[in-house]
């Protein structure tokens, strides 16, 4: 494999592709597009399945519907669209069938901008549509990672048969690295024993996510939480810096995480032992080990761009015990390492 | 075993699944389902159908076909069906809905999967009325008629007008076959087979979208008699949405038996 220049949102469409990608549907929506763009180029040349949606509502159920057809299926969007899939994404949660979606994160609330932003992390992480559920949420820093995340995301999707959003902020999508894409693969198209293909010389199969009787109900939800549990198990991720000798760490996801790196190492370089925490998996949220390095430092900072809402699962991790400090950067303004490093040198006081 | 001279001229479609239904004495969901489930055992085409319906009176439809069938949100099947049917070429996927449902909330999702000449067949049952929330004005609600949710019956120029969805989907280049029919007397229900049958037959020559609208009862919500409701169904709701042919694409001509 060779290392080549790619701009985020094309890296992960051909990551997706090099996974097995059969089937994808979408709305062109800024700064997503170009994802949308490159498939459409790419799939129908290689006699795979693409097609722009009416709207992000209709691009859902239509994911929904391959999905349930047992194809390796995705979607992409931005904050706005992803909010309008929100319907469909609870029916694919609860039905259980496998699906990556990518939210190329940008300003809101409401129309917002064009601008990247972190302010998708409530409504992806904590469920988004209605009932109890939580998709898998993975976070790149890099486009390298962008990509490989992507790629994997298709095999976490079907080993839970869950929903696996890539999240990025729109910088990772619109900016271009030097990445080395995986390799592409063949995909195993053994019947898995629920999707849906015609009753040929078997029992009729249903996908549905109506249960009327209460208890049926309850039952469906103690399984997808038990599910839920070994996800929380299994797939945590988180990447350290400088922490082991830390006396105080950041905490930061994305972009922000690569922002925060600079600023440490400049307060490294002004003695301050300060180290960077970055969870990948924003759900499952790595809580065991921001509660084990909340008693091992003397404060925190988390860093995001938002108004703080990752802040939430990191003082739920660490009880409140040590000192937590934030700082945020809204509405598209991308927070620099001159913003961050004042920041450390006031947590450490 | 029959006795030998005798044969078998009537049975439950091997299509339907032998349960009871959720649906109202008097209402011809059962009637519409039969001839679908008649007409899949006739084309021999049951192991290789698959079956969504959304919300509405028709979401629990997974419980009478014997297919494999999908489960939609409401408004969504034929963006649900538009996934399965492109991911499964050669099966035969077709959506159940109603009124409130195709031509309310999934207004673009119908619009764009004809649009797009899917190779999906929709039946659309059209009864005036939203019947699972229990009686509320539907878009196809006729002009004057109470509902729950217009008590002092539909008055056009505070709550529009009706939608006639089969005339509006007939304006599609992607659509090849659009009509519709009604279920109120043995001779119309023989016309409605004949039309679901046409829709299939298109779907298995890969000639696009087609949809059979078919005029239904609702006694419950109508608060009428089963036999009031079939009167009301022929002396109303048909003059209001004339039964016809709405758009037979030429490629799709001969596939049609009168």
């Amino acid at each position: 494999m060779t290392r080549e220049l790619w701009k985020g949102n094309e890296a992960i469409a051909e990551s997706a592709l090099r996974a097995g990608l059969e089937a994808y549907f979408g709305y062109p929506i800024t700064p997503q597009t170009e994802l949308l763009e490159y498939l459409a180029r790419k799939m129908p040349e290689m006699k795979r399945v693409f097609i722009q949606a009416e709207s992000e509502v209709a691009a859902i159920n239509m994911v929904y519907g391959a999905a349930a057809g047992g194809a390796r299926v995705m979607s992409s969007s931005s904050s706005p669209g992803v909010s309008l899939m929100q319907e469909g994404l609870s029916y694919i949660a609860a039905s259980e069938v496998p699906v990556v979606l990518v939210d190329i994160m940008r300003g809101g609330p409401g129309l917002g901008n064009i601008a990247p932003t972190q302010a998708d992390y409530f409504q992806l992480t904590k469920g988004g549509g209605h009932g109890d559920y939580h998709p898998i949420v993975l976070a790149p820093a890099t486009v390298q990672e962008a990509a490989d995340l992507t790629y994997e995301a298709f095999d976490l999707a079907e080993k839970y048969r869950c929903i696996v959003i890539v999240a990025a902020d729109g910088n990772i999508g619109q900016m271009m690295e030097p990445a080395e894409l995986p390799a592409p693969r063949q995909i195993d198209k053994r019947d898995r024993g629920w999707e849906l293909t015609g009753a040929v010389g078997r029992e009729r199969r249903i996908i549905t996510s109506l249960y009327m009787q209460p208890e049926d109900l309850e039952q469906v939800n103690v399984r997808l939480q038990g599910k839920q549990k070994q996800i929380e198990q299994n797939e945590v991720r988180y990447q350290e810096y400088l922490l082991d000798d830390a006396e105080y760490a950041v905490i930061a996801f994305g972009t922000a995480a690569r922002v925060a790196l600079t600023a440490v190492k400049w307060a490294r370089a002004k003695g301050i032992r300060v180290g960077l925490f970055r969870p990948i998996s924003l759900f499952p949220f790595p809580y065991a080990r921001v509660a084990e390095l909340s008693k091992k430092v003397r404060a925190l900072l988390v860093v995001e761009m938002n108004a703080g809402q990752m802040l939430e699962d990191v003082r739920l991790a660490a009880r409140d015990a040590l000192p937590i400090s934030f700082f945020g950067k809204m509405g598209g303004t991308v927070p620099f390492p001159d913003d961050v490093l004042p920041e450390i040198e006031k947590m450490v006081g | 075993m029959l006795a030998k001279n005798m044969q078998v001229v009537y049975k439950m479609p091997d299509a339907l699944t032998d349960v009871v239904t959720h649906y109202c004495p008097g209402c011809t969901h059962g009637v519409i389902h039969r001839l679908i489930g008649e007409v899949i055992d006739e084309l021999g085409i049951r192991e290789k159908t698959i079956g969504v319906a959304p919300v509405g009176c028709s979401v629990f439809a997974y419980n009478y076909f014997d297919t494999d069938f999908a489960e939609a949100a409401h408004g969504r099947a034929p963006a649900m069906a538009t996934g399965l049917k492109r991911v499964h070429p050669d099966r035969v996927v077709f959506t159940y809905h109603g009124d409130g449902d195709l031509a309310a909330i999934g207004t673009a999702e119908i619009i764009h999967a004809a649009a797009r000449g899917e190779n999906i067949t929709v039946f659309f049952v059209n009864n005036a009325v939203y019947g699972m929330t229990g009686g509320q004005m539907a878009p196809t609600t006729l002009p004057g008629m109470t509902t729950t949710s217009s008590p002092r019956g539909r008055d056009v120029e505070l709550q529009g007008f009706p939608l006639h969805m089969a005339e509006m989907l007939a304006q599609m280049p992607g659509a090849s076959y659009i009509v519709r029919r009604s279920v109120h007397d043995p001779g119309h229900i023989n016309q409605t087979r004949k039309a679901i049958k046409a829709a299939l037959k298109v779907q298995l020559n890969q000639a696009g979208f087609s949809l059979v609208e078919i005029l239904s009862n609702c006694p419950t919500n109508w608060g009428m008699s089963a036999m009031e409701s079939m009167n009301f169904l022929k002396e109303q709701m048909v003059p209001f949405y004339p039964l016809g042919d709405y758009r037979i694409a030429d490629a799709v001509k001969s596939l049609i038996v009168k």
